[in-house]
């Protein structure tokens, strides 16, 4: 059996109304849960990219990434172990203004943890981080005993560290 | 008056020409060389419906009596016409009973074009009267789809759409169109569609690696080839033909393959797959140079995969790259449209026999007959076999008729000993496997291939799920020929219950009704046959008559298919009884 890792899966295609679900519906036909998605402009004009994670065997990335592929409106799919991505989650922390005075130990996780702060109001302060998923996990479970108000991350973001010949591609797509 | 007439025309040039989306769609269709669609109408594509009437002299519509039925019409149409079937559908409803045609199309690569009619724009996802999502609903069974809004669109989708169903590998296209975007007025121009840039059609076949696969055949000393419907779809018979005969490569068809090669060639020996033929399946785990054209390596070709042809190099020639190791690792994959690929592949092979290796298949031929054709085909028991029946219409036909099937035994016993002269003769629901698939299809291949002999040959089961088409016979005359093989059961559901659930035959009787009054109903001749001695006189009967004609044949009630390769079973564990 081959064994489960962790897989980057970068789509690039048209931004067209619907895509996205035609892009979710290869991965629940697989049973596959997508743990992480993110979807942005990329390098090239008007050319979207997904990022997805999921946790998969390489036979089975390779299937669904060419089942991608070969929608209509996807230019090319790519897939990708951690170690041939560099990658960042972001994560905003909502706190109580008064933890900020009150506790010490809070100004020291800002500064450890790099996070910025977003904004100070009356009522709360807002922290951003990103990070690898255990630096935001880890300066999670180092606020939660003092009340988080309100948590959220983002889905992945990937860069691969070889080059994704992607112009080039669409080049020779156009004049076929 | 010549002024005058001068300044009329001027006068018509500058005054610009609006037209309504509905009109628009019409003239699409006109102008990618439509004449014949299948449909239903009802509220919201009703303003197409109004345009069609006026156009009815260049464009003919049927109406199926369900919209499933124009589903598998368009499909029949297409696969033996090579053409785009084209269906349409109201909302709601009427688009749901597109889908099950929709999956059929997408898992057998047939091009088709679905038009359905959808609430106006400021309705949608207000869940107004026969309002649903479908486009939400058919992106997992279509190549693409499309939801116009404006009707200023309808031009550029509808050539797109086109142009993807017909391209590269075929597929359905669904164009949902607001109702808005119907009545509209725009100026209305036509392009046809001839690229889209993120779309790769026909990959570039590459050079190395048809070398890399002649090589690989040259020095085999037991090559096999299989195809499937890729040939047909690429045009490629000649191709295929060519190679065989050339490199004298013994060659079998999955279900979707079947007539691309004449079934009489010497070197055509027969069907891969569970119900097909014993040394094909056998043999496939011991060839040496495994060579795949045109096929997908479906589990029903394959078996198990962790036993299949693991001794044998494979070379998978394939106009999709997706299916490359997709199910089977390529040792050698060929990339590109098998007409192209097949004929860079000719001039760089060797002339060859392999006589010996071609005895082996011989060999095996003679111990299935033995066991299994003789019987199926000869049998000397009382009850009548599904095998004589088509050996019968092999006779009547002279190995030139198309032959539709259904979904079950008899599609098996079917595609097992039909005889094909031409290619595009065996039109059935492979990939899918729609019960009701049949007699719909029937109908567009009839309407598709007008100087061809169209034999449906249905199951009573598959035969009850859309046997209203009927009415599209009648109304319209078209002379198809419908078998109907009645065991009084769903039989292959009970053979499996016979050979895995210790015969506990869950709901597999059927009670059937009187075939031949439900035709007579209908006004289209019809017959039944329970003996031997009136089998022969009366299918020539039927394929003699220029009408539509039932013949309904009892046969025996409790046979089996084989040989068989059980489910989880590797192809060389193929089961002779």
């Amino acid at each position: 059996m081959e064994n489960n890792q962790w897989f980057t899966i970068s789509v690039y295609s048209e931004n067209n109304v619907g895509l996205l679900n035609r892009i979710s519906g290869i991965f629940l036909k697989r049973h596959i849960n997508i743990e992480s998605l993110n979807v942005s402009k990329s390098e090239i004009d008007n050319v979207s990219k997904f990022t997805i994670v999921i946790y998969t065997t390489d036979t089975w990335v390779h299937n669904i990434v060419g089942q991608i592929e070969k929608q209509i409106e996807v230019i090319k799919a790519f897939y990708h172990t951690d170690d041939e991505t560099i990658y960042q989650e972001s994560a905003l922390f909502k706190i109580a203004s008064d933890l900020l005075f009150d506790e010490r130990q809070i100004q020291n996780i800002i500064k450890e943890s790099n996070a910025q702060i977003v904004t100070v109001a009356r009522d709360f302060f807002v922290l951003a981080k990103s990070g690898r998923r255990f630096e935001i996990d880890d300066m999670y479970e180092q606020l939660k005993p003092f009340g988080i108000m309100q948590f959220v991350r983002s889905g992945r973001i990937s860069v691969t560290k070889d080059e994704m010949q992607i112009s080039a591609l669409l080049r020779e797509f156009q004049y076929n | 008056m010549e002024t005058l007439k001068e300044k009329k025309i001027q006068i018509k040039k500058e005054k610009t020409v609006k037209i309504s989306g509905a009109e628009a769609i019409i003239h699409c269709l006109l102008a990618e060389g439509v004449d014949l669609l299948y449909g239903y109408p009802g509220g919201a594509i009703m303003p197409v419906y109004d345009e069609l009437y006026k156009f009815q002299d260049k464009l003919t519509h049927i109406l199926t009596r369900h919209e499933q039925g124009a589903t598998h019409a368009a499909q029949g149409y297409a696969r033996i016409s090579g053409k785009v079937g084209v269906a349409m559908a109201t909302s709601g409803p009427g688009a749901t009973n597109l889908v099950t045609g929709l999956a059929d199309a997408q898992i057998d690569s047939t091009p088709m074009i679905c038009i359905t009619g959808q609430v106006p724009r400021h309705l949608l996802g207000s869940d107004a009267f026969q309002e649903t999502d479908i486009i939400g609903i058919s992106t997992p069974v279509t190549k693409w789809n499309y939801q116009i809004t404006k009707a200023s669109e309808i031009p550029e989708v509808m050539a797109k759409a086109f142009y993807i169903a017909k391209s590269g590998r075929p597929g359905p296209v669904l164009v949902d169109i607001t109702k808005n975007a119907q009545f509209d007025e725009f100026e209305f121009s036509y392009k046809k569609c001839t690229g889209v840039r993120s779309y790769n059609p026909k990959p570039k076949p590459n050079s190395e690696a048809i070398k890399a696969a002649a090589k690989l055949i040259n020095t085999a000393k037991k090559p096999f080839v299989v195809w499937g419907q890729g040939v047909i779809l690429g045009q490629a018979e000649e191709e295929l033909k060519a190679l065989v005969e050339k490199a004298g490569i013994p060659a079998a068809w999955t279900i979707m393959g079947a007539s691309a090669l004449d079934t009489g060639h010497p070197l055509n020996v027969g069907m891969v797959g569970m119900h097909g033929n014993y040394g094909p399946n056998i043999l496939t785990n011991e060839c040496d140079v495994l060579i795949a054209i045109g096929m997908r390596f479906d589990d029903r070709v394959t078996g198990r995969l962790a036993d299949y042809a693991t001794q044998a190099k494979v070379i998978h020639f394939e106009i999709d790259p997706a299916e490359i190791n997709k199910n089977v690792h390529a040792d050698v994959a060929v990339l590109g449209d098998s007409k192209e690929t097949l004929n860079l592949l000719l001039p760089l092979l060797d002339s060859n026999k392999h006589e010996a290796w071609h005895n082996v298949f011989k060999e095996k031929y003679q111990i299935e007959f033995d066991t299994v054709i003789k019987k199926d085909i000869h049998p000397t028991k009382d009850g009548l076999t599904m095998g004589e029946v088509i050996e019968e219409i092999n006779i009547a036909t002279e190995h030139k008729a198309a032959i539709v099937t259904d979904v079950g035994q008899h599609q098996m016993i079917a595609c097992r000993y039909a005889k094909f002269k031409e290619t595009k003769s065996n039109i059935t629901s492979g990939g899918l496997g729609t019960m009701g698939f049949a007699l719909p299809a029937a109908i567009g291949a009839k309407m598709g291939a007008m100087d061809r002999e169209v034999v449906a040959v249905i199951g009573d089961g598959g035969y009850q799920m859309t046997i209203q088409e009927l009415g599209v016979i009648f109304q319209h005359n078209i002379p198809v020929k419908i078998v109907v093989l009645n065991n009084d059961h769903l039989g292959m559901v009970r053979q499996w219950q016979e050979l895995f659930f210790d015969k506990r035959y869950a709901s597999t009787v059927m009670v059937n009704p009187d075939f031949v009054k439900i035709a007579e109903g209908y006004h289209i001749e019809a017959k039944s046959v329970s003996e031997r001695k009136d089998l022969k006189a009366a299918v020539q009967e039927m394929i003699a008559s220029d009408k539509p004609y039932f013949l309904e044949v009892k046969v025996e009630k409790e046979d089996n298919v084989f040989p068989m390769i059980p489910s989880g079973a590797a192809v060389s564990e193929i089961r002779l009884k």
